[in-house]
């Protein structure tokens, strides 16, 4: 029997549900880490048990979470032991910005919000993903921008320098949620493919591995840089891809859904009668690679839902258009806003939907979007949500 | 013995049950050895308290003893003579400032 696994990342813990696959009854485990602020959990597709958790605290900073049993016990890798005389200690929770003359290009400032240069300083991670084959290699986006790699577990973690190194990095600038790297997609297809996203500074396609990367912004327009058209300074909110089809991407902008059919080299916007193109996630369902779901949010100035109406819309033409799907939502006084991570789909026949809310809830969709029920509410505010749909 | 308080957060992350850590450390009583001695024994705790590579108390720690505030105190200047002799405890506190609603 199907089991579905969903990880919940809030501004105050973690917690996990559960449920078969009939999906009509969760219990909710939690929360983890009371108190601190959890961007991001995920699990290893090569190993459903294996998940990984980034916990994170103005006072106390970044701390890496790993689990070997699907949720249940956590352990802070190579922060449980003490090192051996002589021997280096490895710290899950370091990472530090790659300085050395490889780099070739040591970016040490970004533009900040005031338009000046401002250092780069390492915040929080915002997104963790594991490798497709190995449980022990974990990719991760942080604030201030950069990607991590981890190959032994989370135990140690370094910089992929040739991000910043690709020499932008001066019109690199934040969001309001800061200048975070939030999206990674692996291809399952092309292991030495990854795409990554950046509040704002665009997309970027690496095709070696993460040494080189290729700003992947060419039709995206946004008004609130100098030039519209710029190779860099969009404010991608967030990226998704069917895992059949990797070089088909759907992205949500700040403003405008876009749509790239060449792996990211140009774009074209598909927000068709979409009320609002203003959002943060974007999602795709998990068998019909054409069948997108995204949440219009009313503007960049208010985050909050248009006439207080929650409402996924769903593509099921690759975009353009769109119709809202609104049964078990809220229809009314309802100023909720979801964020960027917080939307997964599981790959149970029919295709589950997921997505939390600043609210604290947790709606489902069993049915890829028709029907949704609240699998969890009164939660703090939901920052992420993932999905592992284990058989 | 030297004592210290860790805030609950902490506590947490280190798998402690009480409220007070006790630890022994060499040579003169500071900021810098005794949090070199907690770490050591708690290795969880690098880099929440202090940065990692410069060492530097986060901006969000405070450090008390003795009814003092000895946080912007050099972290090689010696602890008061109670904090090394055990009577008091050093505490490690999360500024009231810090966290998020």
């Amino acid at each position: 029997m199907s089991k579905v696994r969903v990880l919940v990342g809030t501004r105050k813990g973690a917690f996990v549900l559960t449920s078969d696959g009939k999906r009509e009854k969760w219990d909710l485990a939690g929360p983890h880490f009371t108190g601190w602020e959890i961007y991001h959990v995920k699990g290893s597709s090569a190993d459903p048990n294996r998940i990984y958790a980034s916990q994170s605290s103005g006072w106390f900073g970044q701390i890496i979470q790993r689990s070997n049993d699907g949720g249940q016990t956590w352990q802070t890798p190579g922060g449980e032991t003490i090192p051996a005389p002589g021997e280096m200690p490895k710290v899950s929770n370091k990472f530090a910005y790659d300085t050395s003359p490889m780099n070739g290009k040591p970016l040490t400032t970004h533009q900040w919000y005031d338009g000046t240069q401002h250092p780069w300083e390492f915040k929080r991670v915002w997104h963790l993903e594991p490798s497709l084959t190995d449980p022990d290699s974990v990719y991760a986006g942080v604030e201030d921008a950069a990607i991590f790699k981890t190959t032994d577990g989370a135990k140690s973690w370094n910089e992929l320098p040739g991000l910043r190194g690709h020499g932008t990095g001066p019109k690199w600038q934040p969001g309001a949620g800061g200048m975070c790297l939030h999206t990674i997609l692996l291809d399952r297809s092309n292991p030495g493919r990854i795409y990554i996203a950046i509040s704002a500074a665009g997309a970027f396609r690496t095709d070696d591995g993460g040494a080189s990367w290729k700003p992947i912004n060419q039709g995206l327009r946004s008004q609130y840089i100098p030039d519209p058209t710029a190779e860099i300074g969009h404010c991608v909110h967030h990226v998704a891809m069917h895992a059949s089809r990797p070089d088909v991407l759907f992205m949500q902008k700040h403003w405008d859904v876009m749509r790239s059919d060449n792996a990211g080299d140009s774009w074209r916007e598909v927000s068709g009668n979409l009320p609002t193109d203003f959002g943060f996630v974007i999602d795709v369902h998990a068998h019909e690679p054409e069948t997108i779901y995204v949440v219009p949010i009313k503007s960049d100035s208010e985050h909050i839902p248009l006439e207080g109406k929650l409402r996924v819309y769903r593509s099921r033409t690759g975009g353009n258009e769109w119709e809202p799907l609104t049964k078990g939502l809220p229809q009314k006084d309802c100023y909720v806003n979801v964020l960027r991570d917080a939307m997964a789909v599981d790959s149970l026949d029919k295709c589950g939907v997921y997505f939390g809310t600043t609210g604290g809830q947790v709606y489902a969709s069993s049915d890829a979007g028709d029907n949704w029920t609240p699998i969890a509410e009164h939660l703090p505010a939901v920052l992420s949500v993932e999905v592992q749909t284990l058989t | 013995m030297i004592r210290v308080v860790l805030p609950a957060h902490l506590r947490t992350l280190a798998k402690l049950d009480g409220g007070e850590v006790t630890l022994e450390v060499t040579g003169p009583v500071t900021q810098r050895s005794v949090l070199d001695a907690l770490e050591a024994r708690y290795p969880m705790l690098r880099g929440t308290i202090r940065d990692h590579g410069t060492l530097q108390r986060r901006a969000f720690v405070r450090f008390f003893a003795c009814q003092q505030d000895f946080s912007l105190e050099p972290a090689d200047t010696p602890l008061p003579d109670a904090v090394a002799s055990g009577a008091e405890p050093f505490l490690i506190i999360g500024a009231i400032a810090g966290g998020r609603p």
